[in-house]
């Protein structure tokens, strides 16, 4: 395969990626922490941590807690907020050789909105991801990714002050019909559905018999929710006719190759950043051999090939 | 020294302490591909190939670098360190490293280093390095015998005291100890220390109220130690600039007044003792 770049064409806006590989929001810091191992030009995207209005101070410690194959966190969002980040670290970001996202986080429409807005018009920015299904923060979040109909008014609210951007809007998968919340925000104004955040979950400890993280509740991520993904973007591929980003467990170029054939058109790598900072590199640059391994001609013809009864 | 990832192979791996379970080990790696680290600095350790169900790599203090292998010292006290205690002489283990700041080197200052348990890696390298050993005090409190601890080395290059708490009492004692030599160091002194966050509070407390400088080594639990997750936070008084990516710590923000979750792991792991709100 020599052709991988790839163009999410969404009904308002498109995002056009050199690779199908970008690094999914929270794992990645803001982009430069992973400079020491690796070419961040050579990504197909990075996607920043959570940007809310103000900056957000965070749970207290402990915010993070291993299971088997899966790491739970609460971090509660800490980040510096949209306008510290857009004037110290955006600047300091190589903008102009690969696309970097903001992903937003609001606990209303009009917060969200209030971000898009001071985000349309920044030259570095490619895109914007809305996070409505964020699990650790007690208030909001987790209400509008989990009812359709608040799902479709956030997008709407973003939407209407994106401007050129291409907007992506980025499901929970603690919901009884994700199919369901993904035809609303396309309906909404959608150009792009990501899938999935984390998975609810708690963690406990015998001798203490306290929970092992400081708001008792937390998202897994990592191997253990990838089957969880895997089915999360089948169903959300066949739900809707804009592209769909798969997030969720992905550690090799395998796994993305896995999300593609069941109908993703890129990939987001997540918790697998930590298990060794140059994962997300690695991936991009074997990526074109193991497809070809596996008989890809290219990621038209592939995507969404899965072979069902 | 920019941190890299290293794969090295293990050259062997060394049981401390008697008895038919051992608890704590000395890893003896081939040299990483970094040559030189500052003494305080610590690694992100993952044995490869990755066949756990841990996720994330775990954080070890540097306890030594040589030109021909890197030491780190580890306890046994969950499921990475347990599967790292079975490795053999040439399996591989991935290394991202060095990272963090580092101890304070005052070769112009008696300085006083306070090391709890485990808290006693990274003082040997720092014992190593020291341009003038002679200045440095070591306090050592522990829980296990003596043997299960690299604390020989550093006796043999500095003035160095063990203490053992064996019941619940000797622990007070440990503590005016502990206070009174901090005190004999303040103000002109400075006094370091690695260990568990109740002995480090207990130290910083103290410091404060006689006027010592200290600086607290912390080991806080950490899920990729570069900086990336916010995972390893730690109340403190930093302009916000120590908090942001290295390319651009240069700015003069104020630090906050009631203090803020700063990372650990970019940030620290050494903190000056009256930063740290714990
Ligand atoms: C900068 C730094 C330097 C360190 N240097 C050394 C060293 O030189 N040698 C050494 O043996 N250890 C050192 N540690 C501690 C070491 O990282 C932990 O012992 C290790 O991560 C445990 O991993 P595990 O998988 O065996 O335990 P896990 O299975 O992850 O945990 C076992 C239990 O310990 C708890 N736990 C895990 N980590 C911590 C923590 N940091 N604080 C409080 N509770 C915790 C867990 O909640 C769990 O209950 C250092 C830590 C830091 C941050
Ligand atoms: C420590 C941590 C912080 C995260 N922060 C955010 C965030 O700010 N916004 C967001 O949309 N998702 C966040 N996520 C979710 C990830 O982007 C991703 O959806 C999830 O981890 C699943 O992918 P993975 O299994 O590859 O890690 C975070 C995940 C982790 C582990
Ligand atoms: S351990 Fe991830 S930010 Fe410090």
């Amino acid at each position: 395969m020599d052709n991988t770049g790839v163009t999410l064409a969404g009904p308002f806006a498109s995002l056009t990626l050199k690779n199908p590989v970008l690094t999914a929001s929270g794992t990645f810091g803001y982009g430069l922490e992973f400079a020491p191992y690796g070419d961040l030009r050579k990504l197909g995207g990075i996607v920043v941590k959570g940007l809310s209005l103000k900056p957000r101070e965070g749970n207290p410690m402990p915010r993070t807690a291993e299971s088997a194959c899966g790491l739970l966190n609460a971090v509660g969002l800490q980040n510096c907020g949209a306008e510290a980040f857009l004037r110290d670290i955006l600047p300091a970001l190589p903008a102009d050789k690969v696309p970097v996202i903001a992903n937003l986080y609001g606990t209303t429409p009009e917060e969200f909105a209030e971000l898009a807005g001071m985000l349309s018009d920044e030259k570095g920015i490619a895109g914007i991801e809305v996070n409505i299904s964020c699990p650790n923060v007690r208030e909001g979040g987790q209400l509008f990714g989990q009812d359709p109909r608040l799902a479709a008014a956030v997008t709407a609210a973003v939407r209407a002050r994106a401007g050129r951007l291409p907007l992506i809007v980025k499901l929970t998968p603690n919901v009884t019909d994700i199919a369901a919340v993904a035809r609303a925000c396309e309906d909404a104004g959608a150009d792009i559905i990501s899938c999935i955040n984390t998975l609810s979950g708690t963690a406990v400890d015998l001798v203490t018999r306290k929970p092992r993280l400081s708001v008792t509740f937390g998202g897994l991520s990592g191997p253990a929710v990838k089957p969880v993904a895997l089915r999360c973007v089948l169903q959300v591929a066949r739900a809707v006719s804009i592209p769909v980003i798969g997030i969720g467990g992905i550690r090799c170029a395998e796994d993305v190759l896995e999300f593609i054939l069941v109908g993703a058109h890129a990939v987001q790598v997540g918790s697998a950043s930590f298990s060794c900072p140059d994962t997300v590199f690695r991936i991009v640059e074997e990526l074109p051999a193991v497809a070809e391994k596996y008989g890809v001609a290219d990621w038209e013809s592939f995507r969404a090939s899965l072979i069902t009864d | 020294m920019n941190p890299t990832i290293s794969r090295l192979k293990i050259l062997d791996i060394v049981p401390f302490g008697s008895g038919p379970k051992h608890e704590f080990f000395a890893l003896r790696l081939t040299p990483p591909k970094w040559e030189s680290c500052a003494p305080g600095q610590f690694v992100m350790l993952r044995p490869l190939p990755a066949r756990s169900e841990a996720v994330c790599p775990r954080p070890f203090s540097i306890c030594k670098l040589t030109g021909g292998h890197l030491i780190v010292f580890f306890q046994v006290c969950g499921r990475v360190t347990a599967e790292m205690a079975a490795l053999q002489a040439g399996d591989t283990v991935q290394v991202t490293g060095p990272l963090g700041n580092s101890l304070p080197v005052r070769a112009d200052r008696p300085t006083l280093i306070l090391a709890g348990g485990i808290g006693i890696a990274p003082f040997v390298e720092y014992v190593d390095k020291h341009p003038r050993p002679a200045t440095l005090t070591v306090e050592f409190a522990h829980r296990h015998p003596l043997a299960c601890y690299p604390f020989e080395g550093i006796a043999e290059k500095c003035a160095a005291r063990s203490h053992m708490e064996t019941v619940e009492q000797d622990r007070d004692a440990i503590v005016a100890l502990m206070e009174q030599r901090i005190r004999e160091f303040a103000p002109a002194g400075l006094v370091l220390a690695c260990g568990p966050t109740p002995f480090l509070r207990l130290v910083g407390n103290t410091a404060a109220a006689c006027g010592a400088e200290a600086h607290l080594c912390l080991e806080t639990r950490m899920a990729c130690g570069i900086g990336a997750c916010q995972g390893c936070v730690v109340k403190a008084l930093l302009p916000a600039a120590d908090d942001a990516p290295p390319v651009l710590r240069s700015g003069p923000a104020a630090p906050p007044d009631d203090g803020a979750f700063v990372r650990t792991c970019a940030c620290g792991p050494t903190f000056r003792a009256d930063q740290v709100i714990f």
